[in-house]
């Protein structure tokens, strides 16, 4: 039961209404980025998050007003919000500060968290998790994520450059960035917090959305071979069209196992899958639309590495490529 | 026409066998009261923090401090090598970690100086003259990198001996992001202020004759050397009564070099003090012992100060010649001299430390977090399988083969190299498992599209898996470049992500190019050589 017969859209014809989408999404994004709705999570921003499990049900409204109450302005612009499932009766508070790095009373905020509650009379709790990070670590963080992403997408730009060519690497690599905004986007749309998992999931889909790139760009060096005769276009447009099943089969099943984390995986991982699952639906759209149209702009209409290239053209190009 | 097959199936048959039995057998064992043989459950799969709960620390070491240690006591020892020398210098000065200046050398004495100075300080310092009898010592940058990093050092071996020292079961004491920062990972350790306290503390302890004091003030203290502080000599506060700890603050005036110090010290342990506190009982090593030997037996019916921190706990009168051993008393309770004794023994650390990160992760939440983590692993499982089974038919039990094969292989090797399992773990296994059976995809994928080009069914699974063997090569080597990146700047559970999704990714392109091939090897062996149906 074949998803696609012998499908033969015309891709390359749409790639100007779905750059224009494309856009559209990431200008949205960018603008509820500015305005502050994917905030840093405690990892990159530094900052005191105390997560305490409670004996019995506890309104949350109950553990803001015992968190606004404490000393020293401290808790104005606390976070308050249930943790996991309602049944654990889990809260999770998160203020902006921590206790000094030097004077080595980094936990003096969670402590007075904890001590906040046990003053409002809430039933009995335990602290079930606590993550303090500093200023200096939250920096260090931040800048070793920035690091990791320019030098990934580098080493695969550089790889792909040597594998394919130079062209089809500024394809792929517009295709991840693209990847990359369009999931930042709708992480700023369903509000999550930037963190240390999220930034994971970014880095994989930096490595992950170039497969199905690859996979086309493969198609079309190997038709180049077949149909010389034929435009950059063309060849492009059946490439796309002969490894479509394969593109949307191959994100299904990568999709069917990020589903199952971002249903059971618990609190912890959520941001990660949800970041997971965004990235691999925009990597097949970009696959699909974006890359290889990118990829046709810049070739224009020089031969391409691994083309057979027609011996007329090859007499008036000294620099010509080697056909292998 | 497959002549090579049998080898391929046991040498499959052999690699599943062994990854089991490191990687899957002991979980089973452990689960299900199976025999566990000790040889076969030393290398089982550890459990990262946050799934086993316990307390992640991140501190920074104040390497400079060391440095303006040595430079102080180098430009100690000069000024007193200068002075016996008789060249009187009128100041000593050090005004960074690696810098002292020596003002006021007379010009008559510059010969002579220099001598003296170079003798002392030339191996790791260099010398320039400022102009005006002043020079300026500035410590060599080989010797800057070679002292920060034995502080280093030094204070992970101190660290780990404290943690040992605390019974913690399998502590990570690791080197950790920017230079000067230390990673510290205690499992299952719940009295987090405590385990923090011990850590950090110098506990640097020194014993130095009281030549002063108590006074109540500086002031007071130094009405008898006309407000001055003698050259040898410095000033140490403690409380007013060191021997009840009460509170107030009184000043010392005591030698500066130590009788000895905590390096001298072979054991310390509790015990009790003449009025039945608590306080801590240390034995000297035999060169401690001699020098202290000979400072108590030369100053009977003077004080000795015992300086922990820089702060006096108590100063005993010396009653006669001390040889191998004492006691610090000082108000503890049974706790802090039982803590206090620990730090002595495992010495003191090189430079002052102060925390950067610290995560506690409750047992509950560890728990919480596995059960999460099996249930979403099982439930891609299932759902990659039957969506395989129902797409791709008999050749889908190929692909799930495959994956399972991938999977056993991935916790096998990270038992085996002793990696532990973390919650961001699970999510690169679970995606090892999607990712997995993308290759096999491409390989199904273009095996129909070559039999549809009505090829008999074994050219097409032969060209096939010629064909996506580069594909496979490149969309695998690409995904690992980025999770090198990711591995080489995470820090601590995103690693185990990195290195779960590295390793899976290098297992998945094996399994899938071996394991799967062989697999359709076998079944198309038992047919006649030109059949052209194959159940994909």
């Amino acid at each position: 039961m074949p998803i696609f017969k012998t499908p033969n859209f015309d891709f390359v014809k749409w790639r100007w209404p779905a750059i224009g989408l494309s856009l559209a999404i990431i200008v949205a994004g960018m603008i509820a980025i500015a305005q502050g709705r994917l905030p840093m999570g405690v990892d990159f921003a530094g900052g005191t998050i105390v997560v305490s499990k409670f004996s019995q049900h506890v309104p949350i409204d109950r553990v803001r007003e015992a968190v606004a109450a404490m000393p020293g302005g401290v808790g104005n612009d606390a976070v308050v919000q249930d943790y996991g499932e309602a049944s654990q009766n889990q809260v999770l508070i998160r203020v902006a500060r921590t206790g000094d790095e030097v004077s080595g009373n980094l936990s003096q905020q969670a402590d007075a968290v904890v001590a906040a509650l046990k003053q409002a009379g809430l039933p009995s709790f335990e602290v079930i998790n606590t993550e303090i990070v500093g200023p200096v670590v939250g920096d260090q963080l931040r800048r070793q994520g920035i690091l990791a992403t320019i030098f990934a997408m580098s080493g695969i730009l550089a790889y792909i450059a040597w594998r394919f060519q130079l062209s089809f690497a500024i394809g792929a690599i517009v295709a991840t960035v693209h990847d990359l905004l369009v999931t930042l986007a709708f992480l700023a749309f369903f509000q999550y917090d930037m963190t240390l998992n999220v930034l994971a999931g970014l880095l994989t889909i930096t490595g992950y959305s170039v497969n199905d790139t690859i996979v086309i760009f493969d198609r079309v060096r190997e038709n180049m071979r077949s149909m010389r005769r034929d435009n950059l276009t063309h060849i492009v447009n059946v490439a796309v069209n002969q490894t479509l099943g394969r593109t949307i089969i191959t994100a299904g099943t990568t999709l069917l196992s990020v589903i199952a984390l971002y249903l059971f995986g618990g609190e912890v991982l959520e941001g990660f899958a949800f970041t997971m699952l965004v990235g691999i639906i925009s990597g097949t759209y970009s696959t699909v639309f974006i890359a290889a149209a990118i990829a046709i702009m810049l070739q224009g209409r020089r031969p391409i590495k691994g083309q057979v290239v027609a011996p007329a053209a090859t007499e008036r190009k000294s620099g010509r490529r080697r056909a292998s | 026409m497959y002549k090579n097959l049998r080898w391929k199936l046991i040498t499959t048959l052999v690699i599943v066998l062994i990854f089991g039995a490191v990687g899957v057998y002991p979980m089973l064992a452990n689960r299900y009261g199976l025999p566990a043989p000790g040889w076969l459950m030393a290398k089982q799969l550890k459990l990262g923090l946050d799934l086993r709960g316990g307390v992640h620390l991140v501190m920074r070491v104040d390497r400079d401090e060391a440095l303006r240690v040595s430079t102080e006591s180098v430009a100690e020892q000069l000024r007193e090598g200068l002075q016996a020398a008789g060249v009187s210098v009128s100041a000593v000065n050090v005004t960074s970690p690696t810098i002292f200046r020596i003002e006021g050398v007379p010009q008559d004495k510059e010969a002579e100086f220099r001598r003296v100075a170079d003798e002392q300080t030339s191996t790791n310092y260099d010398r320039s003259a400022v102009g005006g009898g002043v020079h300026e010592f500035t410590m060599r940058p080989n010797i800057v990198k070679d002292m920060y990093e034995q502080t280093m050092v030094q204070a992970i071996d101190t660290i780990d001996r404290r943690v040992n020292e605390l019974g913690v079961s399998e502590p990570n004491i690791a080197r950790y992001g920017e230079n000067d920062q230390i990673l510290v990972q205690l499992p299952g350790v719940t009295d987090v202020a405590r385990a923090k306290d011990i850590i950090r503390d110098t506990a640097l302890l020194e014993l130095k004759l009281v030549e002063g004091g108590p006074a109540p003030s500086r002031e007071a203290l130094l009405q008898a050397t006309n407000g001055q502080v003698p050259s040898d000599m410095e000033v140490v506060t403690g409380a007013s009564d060191a021997s009840t700890g009460q509170a107030g603050t009184s000043y010392f005036l005591v030698r500066k070099v130590a009788a000895i110090t905590g390096g001298d010290l072979r054991s310390a342990s509790v015990g009790l003090d003449e009025n039945n506190r608590p306080a801590v009982m240390f034995s000297l090593k035999p060169d401690g012992a001699r020098k202290f030997g000979q400072v108590t037996g030369s100053n009977i019916g003077r004080s000795l100060a015992i300086i922990l921190d820089n702060r006096i706990q108590s100063y005993p009168r010396i009653d006669g010649r001390i040889v191998d051993n004492g006691r610090i008393s000082g108000g503890f309770t049974q706790q802090e001299a039982a803590d206090l004794a620990l730090k002595l023994r495992s010495g003191a650390l090189p430079a002052s430390m102060s925390y950067l990160e610290e995560r506690v992760i409750g047992p509950t939440l560890g728990r919480d977090s596995i059960r999460a983590g099996v249930t979403a692993s099982l439930a891609g499982l299932a759902l990659v399988v039957m969506f395989m089974l129902a797409y791709y038919k008999l050749s889908g039990i190929n692909a799930i083969v495959a994956m399972i094969v991938n999977l056993v292989i991935l916790l096998g090797m990270m038992a085996y190299a002793g990696f532990a399992m973390t919650l961001p773990g699970i999510a690169g296994f679970i995606l090892t498992m999607g990712m997995g059976v993308d290759s096999n995809v491409l390989i199904f994928e273009r095996i129909k599209e070559e039999l549809g080009a009505k090829r008999g069914a074994r050219a097409a699974v032969t060209a096939s898996f010629e064909r996506v063997f580069l594909t496979l090569l490149d969309t695998h080597v690409t995904a690992l470049i980025a999770a090198l990146f990711l591995f080489q700047f995470g820090t601590g559970p995103i690693r185990g992500f990195a290195l779960t999704l590295i390793i899976g990714l290098l297992s998945n392109l094996f399994t899938s190019i071996f394991v799967s091939r062989s697999l359709f090897e076998l079944v198309l062996s038992r047919r006649p050589a030109n059949a052209a149906a194959l159940s994909i």
